[in-house]
């Protein structure tokens, strides 16, 4: 290690000497990895860590935005709020709209990355300008691609409906965004679909499948192709290389884009937030607690939602890495 | 044919058809979105299943309307554009300042409380950044901070550290320890092995780094809409454009246009540099 050096400029001067010995190479280590950490342990600190405790607090005292500068350390400590939020009408379901949302986006762009890392996997001509092609729904930003969307599935002029009607034979234009239920018929069985539910969660998974597609195809490149040619030779099918070869090796990635994918997709608000409003049934909890905030000012209520949804987060994340996942490795340092 | 030859020649037509599919899916929605930005209102709402007209039809005056200043009676992008790049360089900049010694001692020096450092970090994606934005906001509004776009800068910064870290950590640790020790030798002192050796053999690293802090700098709403929203002067690209969709004599295609102007700088950037973001992003991973 690098040790030969007299005390590095970095590390904290303020600390008293002790007595006359000079500090061990261990102890300067010691200081300057302190050092080098610090601006950003203040940051995450400050802007991340205070806001969450801070949130907890807030969460059990009777607090509006009216009152909030009385608020402190000692205010009056409550359930009142999540007895309030618990009790809501729209609680339970907006929770299970978050599950099922979560879910399913987290599968369909895992789903859709796997098999575009596995196509996009062989060389051939124009192979960097089609990945680089494939990543741009993840790089754009949200605000640009949920208009198109809108636009798009748009009843009146969006090319969706046109083309449906015109092409497909639709009867009438369907409002994608808009519509809680859609009364789909198939084989003469007559069933309600989500409608605006599905297409968020598709819009989810055609933003965030380049994200799971990077991972696979990374990891797919670094797949020793010996095993590979061996098994060409013994006249193994496609499906069987992949069954038995490749999807051994995958295994430990696809489970940490899970348990990322799942995190990121529990707590998104602005993707829903700004196709739905969180109308027709896609009610998410983050967007719940935006309008606790906004609409009612009500922000002992609004800390209290956003806390449960962290809470169910964990609850599910420990479920998840204890029971199901298999065998998270990465974790190791 | 026995299966390995029929599954061989399947999927070998097959993957041109997934690999013509993902970029149809793709790219169809940025073209429909530049193709609607240059076309008249009145048009589009005649013919709204059409994607393809002359160039003689196209029109610029959507992208006129987007970008003249507020006082002359446009949507003032220009000013958007400049709080945008402003916000996010910044952010860039501050956050590699930070990162970059960060990431050095998580990879290399042994100090307490090292291997706790990832709980730390694991908070700032456990939590939703809405739980985060109810205390900020009210900090930031005792501290007079919201509604300025430093305010902003900082929470980005607390944003992308910790995923920076990681990214340079990983990279870091690819690079041989020895050649610190011959710089130690050479009577280099820690911060000056890590201006003089380490940094220029992690420029790929630190460039793909800088361009995703930009990148999320760049598309973030939640924050800008929470902190910037009441004086419009102050308002980022996206941020404008979400409030434009709420303004009622606002056509479509001026939308669009906007939705252009908002994704064109990143999508310029990210073509330049793409190698860079890919390698960098997923540097590590295929460590499995």
């Amino acid at each position: 290690m690098v040790a030969t050096q007299p005390p590095s400029t970095a590390s904290p001067a303020a600390e008293a000497p002790r007595g006359k010995r000079p500090l061990t190479r261990r102890q300067q280590e010691n200081r300057a990895g302190l050092a080098y950490l610090s601006p950003t342990l203040v940051v995450v600190l400050v802007v991340v860590v205070l806001p969450i405790l801070w949130t907890v607090m807030l969460a059990f005292q009777r607090i509006r935005l009216i009152n909030l500068r009385r608020a402190g350390f000692f205010g009056e400590y409550t359930l009142a709020n999540l007895k309030l939020v618990l009790s809501s009408p729209g609680f339970w379901s907006s929770l299970w709209t978050t599950l099922a949302y979560t879910i399913g986006a987290t599968f369909f762009s895992i789903l859709f990355g796997l098999v575009a890392a596995l196509a996009l996997r062989g060389a051939f001509r124009g192979r960097t300008l089609v990945r680089a092609s494939v990543l741009l729904p993840y790089v754009a930003p949200v605000v640009a691609v949920t208009f198109v969307w809108e636009i798009m599935l748009s009843p009146q002029f969006g090319i969706a409906n046109n083309w449906g009607t015109r092409f497909l034979g639709w009867d009438r234009p369907i409002a994608f965004l808009s519509q809680r239920e859609y009364d789909a018929s198939l084989f003469g069985w007559h069933f309600d679909v989500p409608l605006a539910l599905l297409t968020v969660i598709a819009f989810e998974a055609w933003r965030y499948f380049p994200f799971a597609f990077l991972f696979l195809l990374a990891r797919l490149q670094a797949v020793p192709r010996d095993l590979e040619e061996a098994a060409l030779v013994d006249g193994a099918a496609p499906t069987q290389i992949f069954r038995h070869i490749l999807l051994p090796q995958l295994g430990p990635v696809i489970a940490l884009l899970t348990v990322l994918r799942f995190i990121m997709t529990f707590n998104k608000f602005d993707d829903v937030y700004l196709l739905t409003g969180g109308g027709a049934g896609t009610e998410v909890v983050s967007v719940r607690v935006y309008q606790f905030l906004t609409a009612r000012f009500d922000i002992g209520a609004a800390s209290a939602q956003a806390l449960v949804l962290a809470f169910g987060l964990v609850i599910l994340l420990v479920v998840y890495l204890r029971f199901m996942a298999p065998r998270v490795e990465g974790e190791e340092d | 044919m026995d299966r390995a030859a029929v599954e061989t020649r399947v999927f070998g037509v097959l993957r041109w058809v997934v690999i013509a599919g993902l970029v149809g899916v793709t790219l169809f929605p940025f073209l429909y979105m530049l193709l609607l930005s240059l076309r008249p209102i009145e048009e589009v709402l005649q013919n709204p299943g059409q994607l393809w007209v002359g160039p003689a039809e196209w029109t610029v005056s959507t992208y006129r309307e987007v970008l003249t200043p507020a006082g002359s009676g446009g949507q003032g992008f220009l000013r958007f554009l400049g709080n945008s790049a402003m916000v996010s360089i910044a952010a860039t900049a501050l956050t590699l300042l930070v990162s970059i010694p960060g990431a050095y001692a998580v990879s290399r020096l042994r100090f307490v409380g090292r291997r706790q450092v990832h709980f730390l970090f694991l908070a700032v994606y456990l939590f939703p950044s809405i739980l985060l934005a109810i205390p900020l906001f009210v900090l930031f509004t005792r501290l007079g901070l919201r509604g300025s776009l430093a305010g902003l800068t900082i929470v980005y910064i607390a944003q992308t550290v910790p995923v920076s870290i990681y990214m340079l950590r990983n990279y870091l640790s690819t690079i041989p320890v020895s050649l610190e020790e011959a710089a130690a030798v050479d009577g280099y002192s820690r911060l000056q092995t890590i201006r003089k050796v380490i940094l220029p053999l992690a420029a790929p690293a630190v460039m793909a780094n800088a361009l995703y802090v930009f990148m999320i700098a760049w598309n973030e709403f939640l924050f800008a809409l929470l902190f910037l929203v009441e004086d419009r002067n102050d308002w980022t690209v996206s941020l404008g454009l979400a409030q434009l969709s709420g303004g009622i004599e606002v056509s479509k295609t001026v939308l669009m246009a906007g939705s252009v102007v908002l994704t064109l700088p990143i999508v310029v950037l990210f073509f330049a540099a793409e190698r860079l973001l890919t390698e960098g992003l997923t540097a590590g991973a295929d460590k499995g």
